[in-house]
């Protein structure tokens, strides 16, 4: 640190403010009035932040830099402009990214530094190094799972966590004896590759249904080795930074876990999609009312009051638009209508949200699962549109159930019932849903998006 | 040494609090743009990664330059990419105004 003080304090007020600005930027996202404002804010102290760091004597040379600070804009670009279907994957890519930026730095610093590496840096820059490669594969996998290119179905096998805490464990034990012995230089490379397998593991037994819960959690890791990362290079803004996205990413993995009924520890240590065996089992013929799309616009014409209830069904087929002209065609006839969404609905945290507002449907009108419970019961037709383990009333009532005690939407307190969907196979977990056989319940068989379609037509609606 | 080691346990403790009390008021509307963003501002990382790339090692620094030069490009996607996609989803979100069709 020979820098001349002027330029030295001119960078560390640069991250100073940087750091004020990050924190205003989440506060601003509160509210989707202000929330604009809090991403000018962020990208603000970003540049800042970096303008400060160009500024650092130390540097030798630019050339590397700048050609890596425009690559990254040239691959960056496209990643903002995917399209918000493919929201989800693209979060997971981008977690991906964090992760390898933050271990390739680790490992770099581990080499510059070793072999006098003090105990408790060795400490961080071991949790630095072991979150940033399992958030790294573990990520990839997350997104190709998203993407399709790899199978969505969760695959396990005997011993799979066993087998899972093991390669953890191991890791530990040796980021334990690095730490003892930091000279031994040679077991480095181990802390690097045994967590990058331990993220392709940890993802492969988990199922569609469970992304938004590992997404979260992913992103929650991403920020902790960031966080770690700044101990290791004494930055306090990288500390802030790290802390505010792992407490986002924690918080949200709480919620969503929540959302589906799991302990958090269940959550924490990868058994996810573990109780789907047990299901599956009575399927037996019962009877189901099923309506048509004439019969399903004249009740919901009739209705005062309609919620409609999207899933990742509807993502699935690009239903959104249309259902933005139900929405219109039914508002124009004075009908009132809601959305109510659950919190694990789609493939990640608030993804039906930005399906909807994209689609162009109000946020006034997106209601989360706390705020539209309490009216159902004064609602005369529930549409769920491509959910089914959201509106599962067993998860209230049949303690033998294996989504006993989720939080649930409770369409079935609706006066009318519908349900658009292909067939009446069971949902992802396998878990038969009671509503479907309930006298109130009409059961509307088809495609979501041409099924909504024929309902607007029948509305006198649509743009066809 | 000690002392700084302190003062980092402190400003990530105090840090993780603020992140808690902000983000907990974050609508759950906002919680696919609040994790892109949240993941762009972790992207500052990328000034740790210019430091590695840039700055003079007696030794290892071939492998500083590497490793830090792919690092800053991950790390800038993530900026860049982060910001856009963030700033183009809450361009969506919009109230229901007077002008309702």
């Amino acid at each position: 640190m020979t820098n001349l003080p002027g330029v030295e304090n001119i960078i560390e007020i640069t991250y100073l403010i940087a750091t004020a600005l990050f924190i205003l930027s989440l506060k601003w996202l509160s509210s989707p009035a202000t929330a604009r404002r809090g991403v000018f804010a962020g990208e603000l102290g970003m540049l800042l932040a970096i303008a400060g760091t160009l500024l650092h004597r130390g540097i030798v040379e630019y050339k590397w830099i700048v050609i890596a600070l425009m690559l990254g804009t040239i691959i960056g670009v496209p990643l903002g402009k995917v399209a918000m279907t493919a929201v989800p994957q693209r979060t997971a890519l981008s977690h991906a990214f964090g992760a390898l930026c933050v271990t390739l730095v680790g490992t770099a610093e581990f080499y510059l530094r070793a072999p006098d590496v003090p105990r408790f840096m060795m400490g961080v820059l071991s949790l630095e190094v072991i979150l940033g490669s399992l958030t790294f594969t573990g990520s990839l996998m997350a997104a190709g799972k998203l993407q399709e290119v790899l199978p969505q179905r969760p695959i396990t096998y005997k011993g799979q966590n066993i087998i899972n805490l093991g390669l953890l464990g191991v890791a530990i034990v040796v980021a334990g004896m690095l730490v003892a012995h930091p000279e031994k230089t040679q077991l480095f490379p181990l802390i690097v590759g045994i967590p990058l397998l331990f993220g392709v593991m940890m993802i492969i037994p988990i199922g569609g249904a469970d992304m938004p819960t590992v997404i979260s959690l992913l992103n929650s890791y991403a920020g902790l080795s960031a966080a770690a990362m700044g101990f290791v290079l004494d930055s306090k803004l990288l500390i802030i930074a790290g802390a505010l996205d792992g407490a986002s990413g924690f918080i949200l993995s709480v919620n969503m876990s929540k959302a589906m009924n799991r302990s958090f520890s269940n959550v924490l240590f990868g058994a996810f999609g573990q109780e789907q065996a047990a299901a599956a089992t009575k399927q037996e013929a019962r009877p189901v009312r099923s309506a048509t799309p004439e019969e399903a616009a004249a009740i919901l014409a009739a209705a005062n009051k309609v919620v409609i209830v999207p899933g990742y069904g509807m993502a699935v087929a690009q239903a959104q638009h249309k259902v933005r002209e139900l929405y219109d065609a039914l508002t124009k006839r004075g009908v009132d209508v809601k959305f109510g969404i659950h919190p694990v609905a789609g493939r990640m945290p608030g993804h039906m949200n930005v399906l909807l507002a994209e689609a162009d449907i109000p946020y006034d009108k997106l209601l989360d699962m706390d705020e539209i419970n309490g009216e159902f019961p004064q609602t005369d037709v529930a549409l769920v549109i491509g959910a089914n383990d959201v509106t599962n009333p067993a998860a209230r009532t049949d303690a033998s159930s294996p989504i006993y005690g989720m939080p649930i939407l409770d369409v079935d307190k609706a006066r009318t019932v519908m349900v658009i969907k292909r067939t009446m196979g069971a949902g992802f977990a396998g878990i038969e849903n009671p509503l479907y056989y309930l006298d109130k319940t009409l059961m509307l068989f088809g495609d979501a998006k041409s099924f909504v379609g024929s309902i607007v037509r029948e509305l006198g609606g649509g743009h066809e | 040494m000690k002392l700084d080691l302190l003062t980092s346990l402190y400003v990530f403790m105090l840090a993780a609090f603020i992140g808690f009390e902000v983000i907990r008021r974050v609508s759950p509307l906002l919680h696919t743009p609040l994790m892109s963003l949240t993941n762009a501002l972790d992207a500052i990382a990328v000034v740790g990664a210019i430091l590695l790339a840039g700055e003079y090692h007696a030794h290892g620094a071939m492998l500083a330059k590497i490793l830090g030069t792919i690092a800053i490009v991950a790390a800038t996607s993530n900026i860049v990419g982060g910001f856009l996609i963030t700033d183009r989803m809450l361009r969506m979100f919009k109230a229901s105004g007077p002008k309702k069709p």
